[in-house]
């Protein structure tokens, strides 16, 4: 068996060499180098532009909306994001002009010459001016999408209530920060446009260079280039840096190359949405949830893109996996003039985990019941209903990772040495080192929200190669997540070879047909159950032939032989050769369905969300210094439900990867704003964990096994971004005596909630 | 201008600009484009290269001042096609994912194990401070660094 072993990363070795070629890495012949300029201004008109007429510009290639030969819009959910400005910018990063030229350099000397002028308008650059309505930017009212969630009877359930808890939550934008920068080559031929570069999804790049250039599906080629890291950022936005480049290649008729630098990307792509989440609960002496009442506002920037379904995600998600029968959600995602926001690993999940996480902190507090009982009285179990109505019905493993978080980390004695030591109601000013422990519990829907999948139908197929190999077709994309090898495994085990025997196609749109996006962790439970099922059908026809050629009725596979009736037939390799002989090919395709039974009406936005939920408990051990009030966070203990694990390592590497990220989120990621524009946008002050500043982070898989996943695996990719930044919060509490509701909890942030705390 | 130097065991020699960076010349003229640019500034350490035995950032570094200088890049590091055993326990621990800064990790692993063959663990973050890993949170990168320093 491959699976629940640790193949070797598939694409390792070349990782390992230097050998794998990422887009940089590739020069072409003749190629150009592309540059784009932006507006410098949140939003206004552009009244001139003027290329300075001492420049040489017979060098220099310029394309402008004008040389559009389709659509000007980056084609998405609504097709509002235009490709280049045309007379108005809503955001200072807007795309405006394209250039070319020889080499980088003279590209940037040359956008040293260009001159443009703008009337400008009062922008809206917070949630607050775009719900104050001083300026409509969007619609009517500045809002892109709202959603309401809702059951059972909240008004009459407050006033049954006990208590009432109320909570404000506040949560920051957040740089994907992949170490590798996007970019795109375009190379233009006749009547076709090939694209290659560093990507999540090509079949959304292959969409919108249909629509920019007016191509049909065959005249479109998108290529994956080995992909430095996604996390959500090379989702949406590279379909924006491709049509660019094919347009510039297109004017050029030469192929043309566009590389962000460092400065560039963190500007100009997407970031997580920033958040206020208000949370109003009415709750019993005993601490049980009766009635729950939140309201959620995300920050969109300047075009709808992804916010819609990163709400939808939020609001799902925003109760967080407790039970509670009377439940009003309501969403909104909102305009600003700042750089359009969207997708980040856990796509609004981390946001309202934040919140709930705290007010269940804020809850447990108030009934006088520690972190782990007032969790464990409210959690969701198998046969419970979540705030959309959904009967959890399978794959629940909730109890087992809070119980396996609280007793690896000996949580409950660890908080009691920490109040004891730190002394919540005594003076936090001594000059010792302050400890805390904090929990946080948190689930994450795997897959596409709703009736995504079900509309979706992602596609995968496998065939067999000359040799006797498998051969894996599908688009989902290696992004280092480790796509490529788990794929593998599930094809080697359902085909009984060996994992060397299944090979696995470039992710070429000409060569492999549309799995949907890699994103919503739906690459291993989704797309690997699809990649399994076509492997079944692959067998299902060489077990036909062989039942055929050797006039047995009862044919099996095991391990690589097939057998009838106790005999051994011949090897799947010798079978597959003469199959092919005689056939020309084997190759079989299979469609993702949800399983039997789930529901989602998108009417009432009810019913089965997902098809099921991956669960997470975390401790958070932190170290505050009394002096620079720096959080340090010294121990992570996870536990977490992720179905089967194809792969331990690879799956314990997303949970680590997730999990630092998540820290970043909790304590040091912070954007700075002047204007519509981030001001650190640049490593030097954007601060990511190093590895002095990662905890250890100890992980337990727990695997309740999903029966409609491959081989038992559900969703691991974003689960591990969700909880860490509570957990690290609570622990904050524990040390400090002070309860911090915005994060980063950087030392300004927490000195002014100590300062505020003594006031009080 | 012209600048010779050591690279990988092998003497070349490159005519650029005094002022070019080592990075755009070991990736430029030389097409070795195992070293990777993340950030241009020196922070993320994705362009690390040994130069005379130490660990440098080949983005802050011009062409001029390694005249005559050893360097040894990533794909320096396996030896007849033979992996360097943290290459391989980079690949047997999984400390490498997306891969882009595993060939600056390698480096600064190598620089460490070469002067200090038997580190601490907290010797090991020391040594990678200045390498930037999104994916892995580190555990696995630190695992297979101290790997290779038990086995070998």
């Amino acid at each position: 068996m491959a699976v629940g072993q640790n193949v070797l990363r598939k694409e390792g070795h070349e990782k390992l060499t230097g050998a794998a070629r990422y887009i940089d890495d590739i020069a072409l012949d003749g190629m150009l180098y592309g540059k784009t300029i932006r507006s410098r201004v949140p939003r206004g008109r552009i009244k001139s532009i003027t290329f300075d007429p001492d420049y040489d510009w017979s060098r220099i290639v310029v394309a402008d909306y004008r040389d559009i030969p389709g659509n000007n819009y980056v084609a998405l959910i609504e097709n509002d994001q235009p490709l280049l400005a045309e007379t108005e910018v809503r955001h200072s990063e807007e795309p405006i002009l394209l250039i070319a030229a020889e080499s980088k350099h003279e590209a940037e000397i040359a956008a040293r010459h260009i001159r443009i002028e703008y009337e400008e308008a009062p922008p809206v650059l917070t949630i607050e001016d775009a719900l104050k309505g001083d300026q409509i930017i969007h619609g009517s009212d500045n809002i892109f999408k709202s959603f309401l969630i809702a059951r059972g009877d909240v008004d009459e359930a407050f006033k049954q209530a006990d208590l009432i808890v109320e909570g404000e939550y506040r949560v920051p934008h957040q740089e994907q920060l992949y170490i590798e920068p996007q970019g795109m080559i375009a190379i233009p031929g006749d009547d076709t446009m090939t694209v290659m570069g560093s990507m999540q999804c090509p079949y959304y790049v292959h969409k919108a260079l249909k629509h920019v250039f007016n191509l049909s599906d065959e005249q479109v080629i998108v290529i994956q280039t080995t992909t430095g890291g996604g996390f959500g950022g090379k989702e949406e936005y590279p379909s924006m840096i491709a049509a660019h480049a094919a347009l510039l290649a297109h004017k050029a008729k030469r192929p043309v190359k566009i590389i962000y630098d460092r400065a560039e990307d963190i500007a100009a792509t997407p970031k997580r949405h920033p958040g206020v989440i208000r949370h109003r609960t009415g709750v019993t002496k005993e601490g049980r949830l009766v009635a729950s009442e939140i309201d959620i506002v995300f920050d969109g920037g300047a075009y709808a893109t992804l916010s819609s379904v990163v709400l939808s995600r939020g609001a799902i998600h925003a109760l967080g996996p407790y039970r509670c029968d009377n439940v009003r959600i309501t969403a909104r995602a909102v305009a600003t003039n700042t750089p359009p926001n969207g997708a980040f690993r856990g796509f609004g999940a981390p946001q309202v985990t934040f919140a709930y996480e705290m007010q269940m902190e804020k809850i447990g507090e108030k009934v006088g019941m520690d972190s782990v009982e007032i969790r464990r009285i409210n959690m969701l179990r198998e046969g419970d209903i979540t705030a959309t109505g959904q009967k959890l019905t399978w794959s629940v493993g909730s109890e087992e990772v809070l119980n396996a978080a609280v007793e690896r980390s000996d949580f409950l004695s660890k908080i009691q040495q920490a109040s004891l030591q730190n002394g919540r109601a005594g003076s936090p000013r001594s000059q010792e080192k302050r400890r805390g422990v904090g929990l946080s519990f948190f689930f994450h829907g795997a897959g596409f929200t709703g009736s995504g999948e079900a509309k979706m139908k992602a596609q995968a197929g496998v065939e067999i190669t000359p040799e006797g190999h498998a051969r894996i077709l599908s688009g989902s994309t290696e992004i280092g997540q480790g796509t490529r090898t788990i794929f593998c495994q599930i094809v080697a085990d359902e085909l009984g070879l060996g994992c060397d025997d299944v090979e696995i196609e470039e992710p070429d749109t000409s060569r492999v047909p549309d799995s949907g996006p890699t994103v919503a962790s739906r690459t291993c439970m989704v797309v690997g159950r699809v990649v399994q099922m076509a492997a079944r059908e692959v067998k299902e026809k060489l077990r036909r032939f062989v039942a055929e050629r050797y006039g047995e009725a009862d044919v099996k596979l095991i391990e690589n032989r097939f057998v009838a009736n106790g005999k051994d037939l011949a090897s799947f390799g010798a079978i597959a050769r003469a199959y092919l002989d005689l056939h020309g090919e084997l190759r079989a395709y299979a469609r993702y369905a949800n399983p039997p039974g789930i529901e989602w009406d998108d009417e009432t936005y009810s019913g089965d969300a997902y098809p099921v939920f991956s669960w997470g408990a975390i401790v958070a051990e932190v170290e505050v210094d009394p002096t620079t009030w720096e959080v340090a966070v010294t121990k992570i203990t996870t536990a977490q439900d992720i179905g089967r694990a194809i792969n331990p390592i690879l799956a314990e590497g997303q949970i680590e990867g997730g999990t630092l990220q998540a820290v970043g989120y909790g304590v040091l990621e912070e954007l700075v704003w002047n204007r519509g524009r981030i001001v650190n946008n640049q490593l030097t002050n954007y601060i990511i964990p190093t590895s002095l500043d990662a905890p250890e982070i100890e992980t337990i898989i727990v695997e309740k096994e999903y029966p409609h996943g491959p081989f038992g695996a559900k969703g691991v990719g974003e689960l591990p971004m969700d909880g860490a930044a509570p957990a690290i919060a609570a622990a904050v509490y524990d040390a400090t005596g002070a309860f911090v509701p915005e994060i980063p909890i950087t030392p300004e942030r927490l000195l002014a909630a100590i300062e505020a705390r003594e006031r009080a | 201008m012209k600048f010779s130097f050591q690279i990988n065991g092998a003497e070349r020699e490159i005519d650029a600009p005094p002022m070019k960076r080592l990075l755009d010349a070991l990736r430029e003229d030389l097409r070795l484009t195992g070293t990777k640019e993340g950030c241009g500034e020196g922070e993320c350490g994705a362009c690390s290269v040994i130069v005379d035995g130490e660990v440098i950032n080949s983005c802050l570094v011009p062409v001029c001042q390694t005249q005559g200088a050893k360097i040894i890049t990533v794909e320096g590091l396996a030896r007849d096609g033979r992996l360097d055993p943290l290459q391989q326990a980079f690949l047997e621990c999984g400390g490498a994912q997306c891969g882009i800064c595993t060939p600056g990790m390698l480096i600064a692993a190598r620089v460490l194990l070469d002067t200090n063959p038997h580190p601490a663990r907290d010797e090991i973050k020391e040594a990678i401070a200045g390498n930037l890993c999104r994916c892995t949170g580190y555990v696995k990168i630190i695992d297979a660094i101290e790997q290779t320093a038990k086995t070998v």
